[in-house]
């Protein structure tokens, strides 16, 4: 059985502000009956203040999603539905005090409730954004769907790239299987053909650094050597490498600056979810890589935390 | 107040005899049963025992038909491997919809390697039509894949007539027997089946311990090369002391087969009776009239099943579901999916099934706490109004995104 906190199992077996509010003047229905998840928010909304008064809910679906429901509704009574709307998915999980991987999508549904029921009653319409496809890498969450569109949006075409790009298949690898078949059909779709990376059994950390001094080789087999760039283009490539990768973290609600270039030191700050972020290191190591491809040469990623980067200004 | 367990098509508690037998096996009687000395000699002896037990629940016609696996999974994999090894110049399988994933998986790795796999369709019910099945037996096709009885809905197959019609068209035919075997007579050596999978854990045997029944002078290629254990058909040393409690389990369940159809059904039907009596909008999924007699799948409408589950679980009732929620898939189960069960019933799959430890008492338990369950969560759900669902449920509950 799924590994729920208390406060998961609270709100599943004791829900709060079950069933539809009286007088309810704002309804945001959402989800879908085939994935077995779908809930009815209702809202009574002051319409002096904007001030959410009363929240209740009625939920098709499991233990987290019931749970995810009947937190929404405490979370937003009594806020203004500016300030509701600032409510993240994330921010309901941690309410919880977390959700498995499998069941973050149960967070999500809450979120996009709560937008349902302000657009209704602002009387918008609500764009459908909403797309989930089944999971492929469980350590992170991530689905077949975000894998897609990532590869094609990003033209992507190895493992590797799909999971500095989206962070799927960089736990436990047990994906890979899953990525390689994606990744498979979507080069195919654009005419190329998958090749897997060779087999090695440790991570090349080392090999950048060999190809910083280049052996003699054979003429045959010499690779071009990169043109010798110029500092502002090399830092010009550097700010190129790291919008790329910018969406990424921004779909996480991160960001990541470049602070400063010194030699092969790159020193970066990730900004807002990246903070604090167990997977940080990880990204810095994403983004290292993708630093190390395009620029032919090895780099060093330094992440620098608000305070330090204060000091170093000085 | 000891806990209800009614979850016995996913696992067994091992059977105290079947328990007994096979503790001298890791301590006193540990040798290899290969070996010439007498440590080894006398395990041989006892996995012989095992395997004429296991023949004799099968109706086997020779012992050296019995090869023991790791799982019904390996049993599976061999079997249909094994045809398609043996038989190169052929490259097609045929199947069903609602096998266990041991099989569908494989199967679609197979079709993904450039095979052809039919899956034959299932009705409402659940059941095969075979004419269709019929139309499909060609000589491209390598082997036949079925299972004897389903897991989630315990509607039967018709295996035997089945494997008839593939043996007369030349072509061999395996089931997964994982749920039947135990539950159900099974008289191999007067049937036209090639081979057959069980798992003992199904059957109060450990985990960890299969059969692949092979009916001498089928062709047969091995998954594991290697040793000469089972006549080189299964490489890898013996899990003696667990084989050697299958074979106590394979006694044992033919001392239970008539409890098993009499009693066990019964307290099966009334437990089916009890609650459908008292729940609205409430259906028995699969066969009603031709499945295992331990087993009662029921939708209740409105509702999700791992919601169920875990408020069954709160007052110490074991069961499981199809939801798509209890397996992290997005999809309810296969098996309700491809009996067209609507997406509003087939969420709210429960699987309940008995096994001989089950007794009068823990049903009347069940059929006690199922109704208020069912209300508690019929209340919070957006289908439900008062007393029953909603008017037009699909109109009056239109949610944005999906």
């Amino acid at each position: 059985m799924w590994d729920y906190s208390e406060k998961v199992k609270e709100h599943f077996y004791n829900p709060k502000n079950a069933g539809a509010v009286d007088g309810a003047n704002a309804i945001g229905d959402v989800g879908s009956l085939s994935c077995g998840d779908a809930l009815r928010l209702t809202l009574k909304v002051d319409p002096e203040t904007d001030v959410i008064l009363d929240a209740g809910f009625q939920t098709f679906g499991c233990g987290s999603a019931i749970a995810s429901s009947s937190a929404l509704t405490e979370m937003v009574k009594g806020l203004t539905l500016d300030d509701a709307l600032k409510i993240s998915n994330q921010d309901i999980a941690d309410f919880l005090d977390g959700l498995p991987p499998e069941k973050m999508h149960c967070s999500v549904m809450g979120r996009e409730a709560l937008q349902a029921a302000v657009a209704n009653y602002r009387g918008e319409e609500l764009e459908d954004d909403h797309e989930e496809g089944a999971l492929i890498c469980k350590c992170f969450a991530i689905d077949e769907v975000m894998v897609r569109d990532t590869i094609r949006a990003n033209k992507l075409s190895t493992v590797e790239d799909v999971t500095n790009y989206t962070k799927a298949g960089g736990g436990c690898s047990a994906c890979h299987e899953g990525i390689e078949r994606v990744l498979t059909e979507e080069l195919a779709a654009r005419g190329e053909v998958f090749v897997a990376a060779p087999t090695k059994a440790k991570k090349k950390k080392a090999a950048p650094v060999v190809a910083a001094e280049p052996a003699p080789a054979p003429v045959t087999e010499a690779p071009v050597a990169p043109p010798k760039m110029s500092n502002l283009q090399r830092i010009r490539r550097i700010e190129t490498v790291l919008a790329a990768i910018r969406p990424t973290l921004q779909r996480d609600n991160g960001d990541v600056e470049l602070i400063d270039v010194d030699g092969k030191n790159i020193y970066v700050k990730l900004t807002g979810a990246c903070t604090g972020c167990q997977m940080a290191s990880m990204t810095l190591g994403g983004i290292q890589q993708r630093l190390i491809e395009e620029l032919g040469e090895f780099v060093k990623v330094i992440p620098v935390s608000a305070a330090a980067h204060a000091q170093m200004e000085v | 107040m000891a806990d209800v367990y009614l979850d016995n098509n996913a696992t067994t508690r091992v059977d105290d005899e079947v328990v007994q037998a096979m503790l001298p096996f890791f301590t006193e009687q540990f040798g290899n049963p290969s070996s010439l000395h007498s440590f080894g000699n006398q395990v041989g002896l006892a996995l012989k025992k095992a395997r004429q037990s296991v023949q004799k629940l099968l109706g086997a016609e020779h012992d050296s038909e019995i090869i023991f696996t790791s799982c019904g999974t390996e049993s599976d994999s061999t079997a249909i491997l094994s045809a398609l090894k043996a038989q190169p110049e052929r490259k097609t399988v045929i199947t069903t919809v609602v096998e266990h994933p041991a099989v569908l998986s494989l199967c679609d790795y197979l079709a993904s390697e450039g095979y052809t796999v039919h899956k034959l369709p299932v009705d409402k019910k659940g059941r095969l039509d075979l004419d269709h099945y019929a139309s499909l037996l060609d000589d491209d096709v390598a082997v036949v894949s079925v299972m004897w009885a389903n897991n989630e809905t315990g509607t039967l197959f018709p295996v035997e007539e089945m494997a008839r019609m593939a043996d007369e068209a030349g072509i061999m035919f395996h089931t997964d027997a994982v749920q039947a075997v135990g539950k159900v007579p099974i008289d191999l050596k007067n049937s036209a089946i090639h081979m057959l999978s069980l798992s003992g854990h199904k059957l109060h045997a450990p985990k960890g311990v299969g059969v692949l029944y092979l009916r001498r002078g089928t062709r047969f290629r091995p998954l594991l090369r290697g040793g000469h254990q089972e006549r080189g058909r299964r490489a890898g040393t013996e899990n003696a002391a667990s084989i050697i409690a299958m074979g106590v389990a394979a006694e044992r369940a033919l001392e239970f087969m008539e409890h098993e159809n009499t009693e066990v059904k019964r307290l099966r039907d009334k437990l089916e009776a009890g609650i459908l009596a008292v729940v609205p909008h409430a259906f028995v999924t699969g066969d009603p009239d031709n499945r295992l007699p331990n087993t009662a799948n029921i939708a209740f409408e409105y509702i999700e099943g791992e919601a169920i589950l875990l408020l069954l679980n709160k007052v110490g009732i074991a069961a499981s579901s199809g939801s798509a929620c209890t397996s992290g898939s997005l999809e309810p189960s296969h098996v309700m999916r491809a009996m067209d069960i609507p997406y509003t019933a087939a969420h709210g799959t429960v699987r309940f099934s008995l096994s001989r430890y089950t007794t009068e008492e823990e049903i009347d338990r069940v059929i006690a706490a199922v109704p208020p369950i069912v209300a508690q969560l019929r209340k919070l759900s957006p289908y439900w109004s008062g007393s029953g669902p909603v008017e037009d449920p699909g109109k009056a509950f239109a949610p944005v995104y999906g």
